[in-house]
């Protein structure tokens, strides 16, 4: 644990300084005009919430990875994501988003609202099968609601909102997100982190894990808050960015003994590193408007995914 | 405290009014055709199925009134099917044994460890062992948590011979270890030969009931087989090396 912790936190202490420098215009401290309050104001949070927002779909990846047994897992399968979507693009379809807290709000709503209609549906059973199913039915319902909200959208300056919005990211986020999403996402890996040990003992499968003595039931809500805190803070503050949670586990394992434990904290800092690399190539891209975050990681993450499908089939992994 | 009883157990289409008392100091195997309801009466007895009626007792508790660190912490449970989702390293998953006690303490870890043989493989990464290797690591760490019963179900399946019987050997020295009362040793078994030369005392199950219960040469007669497995057999060889062959 503690050399993928070392490395990925140096690698981000390294990453940190170079993104805060670039952009559309490469920052020189020494002659950029009004170079601190371009730091102060508007690289520097946009960087921390890149960290916050990576760290925290990074962290739980890796544990929904470890829940579900299964490399393929993501977070968005229970849901919550698309549920907090859905509550953004409520605020957006009334207009709420010129206030701005609203649209935060409301999307950490839309992710506490998944979260109750999961636990209505499979919450007290704690069966593994039945909650995914759940999730995705969730996830299905939030996304067909968000289909509709786009297609009855009052006028079209709403749904290009809408629209852009949905695709996750970064680009004039200020002080206000990052302390609205940073406390939340903290709590959420700390619960995460905290489900480590009973994350090990489920690698032999839910029964040994009972007879060891984890309650299945807590490990579930431990799992569902963590996750709902941090992707729902998560969604809230940047719109939808796919793929971290999914690829940053893969890229951790190899550093780990590759116990589920092992990888919750390593994934919250490669997630980190990832999201803040990833937003400072679509600064410095010379594109007429910022790529999109979240349409850049998909770009990245869909190849990297079918090269791991690739692995996973020689059984590499 | 150095029973383990099951009082009119019944579970929906799997048991029915099951009533048994075992004792610590003896490996007792449960067996039975299949669906005879072995492995849900093993479950059960693991406190992991609650049943529709009845209660399993530890020693004169109520197993459903135990904390279920208290529970995993005096009954070991091994299930059939192996399952490994990551590819850890092997000590790590015989260390998850010491779960329930919040240790890692190395000493009842290395005395599973020599216990099944494993020296050689502690290192290795769990996805990397062959099935048999797979099946002593897992029971090595029902070992680790030292706990005062072992509840296995078909543990020796996929062992080889040589393995087979020192597991047993294994079993037999826990179960009559110590001053006190020694380890409890519940297995379920396929292998009536097996059940008959090595338990103290046999369970036959059939559809949810016990129908015959004792020590193996009389649970395991030829008659009782016949009853139950619907197949006509004779035993051969001496008392302890037993054979089990067709009756033509």
């Amino acid at each position: 644990m503690t050399r993928a912790i070392t490395l990925f936190a140096l690698l981000l202490a390294l990453a940190l300084p170079l993104s805060l420098l670039a952009g559309r215009v490469w920052l020189d401290p020494a002659s950029t005009p009004n170079a601190a309050l371009i730091l102060a104001e508007l690289r520097l949070p946009r960087s921390l919430l890149a960290i916050v927002v990576g760290g925290g779909l990074g962290a739980a990846g890796a544990a929904m990875q470890g829940y579900l047994r299964n490399p393929l897992a993501d977070p968005g399968l229970f849901g919550i994501a698309p549920g907090a979507a859905l509550g953004a693009v409520v605020a957006l379809w009334f207009g709420y988003a010129a206030s701005p807290l609203l649209l935060p709000l409301f999307a950490l709503i839309g992710a506490g609202g998944a979260m109750a209609l999961l636990a209505a549906i499979a919450g007290r059973t704690g069966g593994i099968a039945l909650f995914t199913l759940a999730g995705l039915m969730v996830a299905s319902l939030a996304g067909a609601l968000t289909a509709l909200a786009i297609s009855l959208a009052p006028n079209a300056f709403a749904m290009g909102e809408i629209v852009m919005w949905l695709n996750g990211a970064l680009t004039d986020r200020g002080w206000r997100e990052v302390w609205l999403a940073a406390p939340l996402v903290a709590l959420g890996v700390a619960l995460l982190w905290r489900a480590g040990p009973a994350l090990d003992a489920l690698t032999l499968g839910e029964p040994v894990a009972r007879s060891l003595g984890i309650d299945t039931t807590r490990l579930l809500w431990l799992l569902v808050i963590g996750v709902g805190l941090t992707v729902g803070a998560s969604v809230a503050v940047a719109g939808i960015i796919g793929f971290v949670g999914l690829i940053v586990p893969h890229l951790v394992r190899p550093f780990t003994d590759r116990r589920p434990s092992r990888l919750i904290l390593p994934s919250a800092l490669a997630g980190a590193l990832l999201v803040l690399i990833a937003d400072s190539i679509v600064r410095v891209l010379p594109l007429v408007t910022e790529l999109r975050l979240g349409i850049a990681l998909s770009l990245l993450g869909a190849p990297f995914f079918l090269w791991l499908l690739l692995r996973l089939r020689r059984g590499l992994l | 405290m150095s029973t383990l009883a099951a009082e009119r157990l019944t579970v929906a289409n799997r048991l029915d009014e099951v009533s048994l008392e075992l004792r610590r100091g003896e490996i007792t195997s449960l067996c039975g055709p299949n669906g005879a309801g072995k492995s849900t009466l093993l479950e059960t007895l693991a406190g992991l199925i609650t049943p529709d009626a009845g209660r399993v007792l530890l020693g004169t508790d109520d197993l459903a009134q135990f904390h279920s660190i208290e529970r995993a912490k005096r009954l070991g449970y091994l299930p059939q099917s192996p399952e490994i989702a990551w590819d850890v390293p092997v000590r790590s998953l015989i260390e998850l044994g010491r779960m329930p006690h919040g240790d890692k303490l190395a000493g009842p870890v290395d005395a599973a460890i020599a216990a099944l043989d494993l020296g050689a493989l502690a290192e290795r990464r769990a996805l990397s062992l062959s099935g048999g290797e797979t099946a002593r690591v897992l029971l090595a760490r029902v070992l680790a948590g030292t706990p005062e019963w072992i509840l296995a179900d078909e543990p020796l399946a996929a062992l080889d011979l040589a393995h087979q019987f020192a597991l047993l050997r294994h079993l037999r020295r826990a179960a009559d270890a110590g001053t006190g009362a020694g380890t409890g040793v519940v297995l379920v078994l396929h292998d009536l030969a097996l059940a008959m030369n090595h338990a103290d005392r046999v369970v036959v199950l059939d559809g949810g009931s016990v129908v015959a219960d004792g020590p193996p040469h009389s649970a395991l007669a030829a008659d009782v087989i016949a009853r139950v497995w619907k197949v006509a057999t004779r035993w051969i060889g001496e008392p302890g090396r037993r054979a089990l062959v067709t009756a033509d």
